[in-house]
């Protein structure tokens, strides 16, 4: 069975490590932070200037000046923290943020990424993907294996306009979790009940399938 | 020296066609509401207008919009505006995309009195295209300028008479960059207070920066995305 967007999140959360300060990209990413495994701390950053992202608000306690990235209200926690955009880029951009998971429209097999345009049908903006892409250490995509018309999102060039490149490390879809090596795709694990002819089949780029692919655990 | 304005139509009064405006605000948070409201009132056109977002079909920046008051918008996001898209694919607005903190950066390099920055956000993608780069520690960062901006208007929760002021929550956003930038900064503020009510250590911007300040009134303060736990 392939996975739902919660599991996808709820797999993307086991990378989550004690102290980790992490930036959740809009869609799947953001579903991320209902999944933080039990014991262990970890700081969300909102690139529009807030550490310490609690969860959204009861009714009656929402406030017009406190908003995530993805402009919902939300609330503080203990240990919260508030600064401008530019501090809030300058921690991305210095390295200070452990991990990103953003979503995204195609990946290749070097690990570019296109998120941002669809020439002609979609002109929304990069918002601040080009900024974390461009510096995170540790970058997670989020994502379909393949689009609305069926075809595979895990390619060997995006044809979309990039966002960055040479960027992403892992992917995880409703199918598979891949990590991105410099000889292409490497299959890490499937989903309960999905065979690897399967993910093959809908993989375009490059694909590295070295031994038995175990199923993820959750 | 008085900073003090009466209100929002006195302190734009003298901004004319074909200004460069910077407008704080993240989304619909943090904007200069008065000000936008009174730039539609007074009604000057070729705008340059330099904001993260682009406002709403019928609040921010998209009150500007509907009045066919700008000529080119620089922001890093500008989905959730339907006249914005009319507007750009009709060829009528001249739009600039770039990445957030490269805008951000610009903002705060102009307020640091640096002409440019390097950034790595956008190498290898158009965003880099014509655009000077460097390597430094064996990795590539594209060359930035710092903006050039005649007003920025922002929006505090707090000011004094002096100009200092505070932000709230994540209200802050862009605010404090371009208030250290325009040639002329206009503040609009929640509350007024005399000079001397805001510990100076709360203040994060200092009054230097803040030429106008005025009282705002009829905030409506509205919610992009209402997002609440059940």
């Amino acid at each position: 069975m392939a996975l739902t967007k919660e599991q996808i999140a709820q797999r993307i959360a086991k990378e989550l490590k004690d102290g980790y300060y992490v930036n959740l990209g809009i869609g799947i990413p953001t579903l991320v932070a209902n999944y933080i495994p039990e014991g262990i701390k970890v700081i969300l950053q909102s690139e529009n200037g807030l550490l310490g992202m609690g969860p959204f608000p009861v009714a009656g306690k929402e406030s017009a000046d406190l908003i995530n990235a993805g402009k919902q209200t939300i609330t503080t926690l203990p240990g919260s923290s508030i600064f401008d955009s530019a501090m809030s880029f300058g921690m991305i951009r210095a390295g200070k943020v452990n991990l990103t998971v953003l979503g995204a429209m195609e990946v290749s097999e070097n690990g570019d990424i296109a998120s941002w345009k669809i020439p002609g049908k979609m002109v929304k903006g990069m918002g601040g993907a080009m900024d974390l892409v461009a510096s995170a250490k540790n970058i997670i995509v989020a994502m379909m294996h393949t689009n609305r018309q069926g075809e595979s999102k895990l390619l060997p060039a995006c044809t979309l306009p990039l966002t960055g490149i040479k960027c992403i490390k892992k992917i995880v879809t409703e199918l598979a979790v891949l990590e991105v090596t410099e000889n292409g795709f490497k299959l890490l694990e499937r989903a309960p009940g999905v065979t690897t002819e399967e993910i093959i089949s809908k993989t375009a780029g490059k694909l590295i399938v070295e031994r038995e692919i175990p199923e993820m655990q959750f | 020296m008085n900073k003090i304005y009466k209100n929002a139509d006195e302190a734009v009064a003298d901004i004319k066609d074909g200004a460069v405006l910077m407008l704080g605000g993240f989304g619909l948070c943090g904007i200069p509401e008065n000000c936008i409201a009174a730039l539609v009132k007074s009604g000057p056109k070729n705008l340059t207008c330099i904001s993260n977002n682009a406002g709403v079909d019928d609040f921010g920046i998209g009150l500007l919009l509907q009045q066919k008051q700008l000529k080119k918008m620089i922001a890093s996001y500008v989905g959730e505006n339907a006249e914005f898209e009319r507007q750009l694919l009709s060829g009528e607005l001249e739009v600039e995309l770039i990445p957030q903190g490269t805008l951000a950066t610009r903002c705060m390099a102009s307020g640091y009195g640096m002409p440019a920055i390097y950034t790595p956000a956008g190498v290898g993608t158009e965003v880099a295209v014509g655009k000077e780069s460097r390597i430094f520690n064996d990795k590539e960062y594209l060359l930035e300028y710092a903006f050039d901006a005649d007003f920025a208007i922002v929006k505090a929760w707090r000011g004094d008479a002096d100009g200092n002021l505070v932000y709230k929550d994540t209200a802050r956003n862009f605010n404090p960059l371009m208030a250290m930038a325009g040639k002329i900064t206009i503040a609009e503020v929640e509350e007024l207070v005399p000079s001397g009510e805001i510990d100076p250590n709360q203040v994060h911007t200092p009054g230097i920066y803040v030429h106008r300040i005025f009282q705002g009134k009829n905030y409506e303060k509205r919610i992009e995305q209402l997002t609440l736990t059940k």
